[in-house]
């Protein structure tokens, strides 16, 4: 059994924030069903571009439940510039940590919390951007890269923690790891 | 709180009668079965009347009998038999939906001695694609080793009829009959299996002991090479304890076979129908028919496995999941991609394994627990809006 924080568990039984905004004016969504895990976010945004309030409807395990619930937390009465800053470490800390096989459930809050920001500001995020390195979770070269950058990843077995990129065939492996070396090598 | 034990095929209640059988052998009756003096031989005759009663569960000779530590020790003992048997084969086949016991052997087996292994898919309810199966048997073929039935979904391989088209080519022939043994009569005699494994903790034993079945005859390589235990087919001092603990709940599965048939089976479909009243968006997986009478394995739509564990656990439930957030691993099981059930369900797939034990009151519960939690849920996932997937 994972060894959940008591947190974790207090926002998966009980989660703050449940269920469509009816008066959303900015909306993130990531993951999907064949992921096994995917979360819409949904943002009410005054003219300070302050977050008023925000939501969320989870599809995952009790760790991306309570990751979601926390983000909204977190956020609510923050500007859009301070919620940009918000790291997927913060969303963990916040729950008092995720095992490290679950950090990809912050991560997902953190991806669909860009969105939502980009979606209010009309800004196009290119979907997808770079090439596509695993197949199976649909995970390219510069989300690697950044969750690298971010979080300091060493290993392959990091990067499937964090974007779960790898952990299903395998076979996008060998390239995970080029990729890791990539950014070593830069620096 | 009181605990609703439903995951028996992960691993079952030692049965008191087991317990009380083996307190004896755990202090006082201490001695060495081999020993050439009567305080070790009064052990020595309780294993002999324990391989006994293994004998008698699977109708085999008790000579047939060979202690193991697990059913993954016999699995693997099985096929290196096998392979030592047949030097010169290179072919090695088994099914998509195995135990990792034989699974990942076999993964093993081609990435790092070269083997040809075939994995034989399943269709959609888990059924074996027998014509693909035959069609691979050929003079390179070293042994086929399937599942009699399998621990996620219950589906039943219809080992008797495979085993008969295999070995009438001169192929050996392997089952895992872990999940089988108790559930459903077993006769190994007539299957005409070459090798069959067991284990104990599955039948309400203790864990840490296995069998393998060893048809009479045939030439034995053993895995672990030392004493002359076994008949020189198992090295190592006897688990003496625990092979007592076996022969009495081999005794005592081959009496409650016919529970199982029908008081476990009537409990099973209860729970199966009531949840597919209840609750929509619901599917079971697996054969309805050929499917072991105590396993029920079923999907939700729109929600993830972990979630629904973790609001059956507050209750003191006891299940498995075969999603992927519960094992560490990213993809739902393998048993249920082999079998294309669908991502909307896989995810939400719970395992609920019976045994004897359980009660009326506890199926339920558990229904009375699975309503709220599925629609507390759905309530929250966006794949889930007015009562259907979105
Ligand atoms: C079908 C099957 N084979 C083999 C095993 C392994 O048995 P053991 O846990 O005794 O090694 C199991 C148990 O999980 C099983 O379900
Ligand atoms: S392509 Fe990355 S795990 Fe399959």
């Amino acid at each position: 059994m994972w060894d959940y924080t008591e947190k974790v568990k207090e926002h998966f039984l009980h989660p703050r924030n449940v269920g469509e905004l009816e008066d959303a004016n900015a909306i993130g969504e990531t993951g999907s069903l064949n992921c096994g895990d995917a979360l819409k976010l949904f943002l009410k945004v005054n003219e300070n571009e302050r977050i008023i309030d925000a939501s969320f409807m989870t599809f995952g395990c009790a760790s991306a439940v309570a990751s979601s619930s926390a983000l909204t937390e977190i956020i609510k009465g923050m500007t859009l510039d301070e919620a940009a800053k918000v790291t997927n470490d913060d969303i963990a800390d916040y729950l008092g940590g995720l095992p490290k096989e679950k950090m990809h459930c912050s991560v997902m809050g953190k991806a669909a919390l860009k969105k939502a920001i980009a979606n209010y500001r009309g800004v196009q995020i290119l979907e997808k951007p770079g090439e596509l390195v695993c197949e199976c979770f649909e995970v390219t070269d510069l989300e690697i890269i950044d969750a690298v950058k971010e979080n300091n990843l060493e290993t392959t077995e990091d990067v499937t923690d964090y974007l779960k990129a790898g952990g299903g065939c395998g076979k996008c492996l060998d390239r995970i790891e080029e990729v890791i070396a990539s950014v070593k090598a830069k620096g | 709180m009181k605990v609703i034990y439903t995951d028996n095929n992960a691993t079952t209640k030692v049965a008191d009668e087991v317990i009380e059988e083996m307190v004896p052998y755990l202090g006082q009756f201490y001695g060495n079965p081999s020993s050439m003096h009567t305080f070790g031989d009064q052990v020595g005759k309780k294993i002999k009347a324990a391989r006994q009663q293994v004998a008698d569960l699977i109708n085999a000779d008790p000579d047939e009998i060979v202690f193991t530590s697990c059913g993954t020790e016999s699995d693997n003992s099985a096929i290196f038999s096998a392979l030592n048997a047949h030097p010169d084969r290179k072919q090695i086949i088994t099914s998509t939906v195995e135990h990792p016991a034989i699974l990942n052997l076999f993964k093993f087996l081609r990435d790092k001695k070269g083997y040809d292994a075939v994995f034989v898919p399943v269709d959609k309810q888990g059924h074996l694609d027998t014509d693909m199966l035959y069609n691979s048997l050929s003079d390179n073929t070293a042994v086929v080793s399937l599942m009699w039935a399998n621990n996620e979904t219950g589906v039943i391989f219809p080992i008797p009829e495979i085993a008969k088209k295999v070995t009438e080519k001169g192929i050996l022939f392997h089952t895992d009959a872990v999940q089988a043994a108790g559930k459903i009569p077993i006769d190994a005699k007539a299957a005409n299996v070459d090798m069959l494994a067991l284990s104990g903790h599955k039948i309400h034993a203790p864990k840490g002991i296995g069998v393998l079945y060893v048809k009479k005859g045939l030439k034995f390589h053993p895995y672990l090479i030392g004493g002359h235990q076994e008949k020189g087919r198992r090295g190592g001092t006897e688990n003496t304890v625990s092979i007592i603990g076996l022969g009495r709940a081999c005794e005592l599965a081959a009496a409650h076979l016919p529970v199982m048939d029908k008081e476990v089976r009537q409990l099973r479909d209860y729970l199966q129908d009531q949840l597919l009243e209840k609750i929509p968006g619901v599917s079971v997986n697996g054969d309805l028919e050929n499917r072991l009478p105590n396993t029920l394995s079923i999907g939700f739509d729109a929600v993830e496995g972990e979630s629904i564990l973790m609001l059956l656990d507050k209750e003191g439930i006891c299940a498995s999941s075969g999603s992927a957030c519960t094992s560490g691993s990213l993809d739902p099981s393998h048993v249920l991609l082999a079998m294309e059930v669908p991502f909307k369900s896989a995810h939400g797939t719970i395992r609920f394994s019976l045994s004897h034990y359980n009660t009326r009151e506890e199926m339920d519960h558990i229904v009375a627990t699975m309503v709220p939690a599925i629609e507390k849920l759905r309530a929250m996932s966006p794949f889930w809006k007015d009562g259907k997937m979105v």
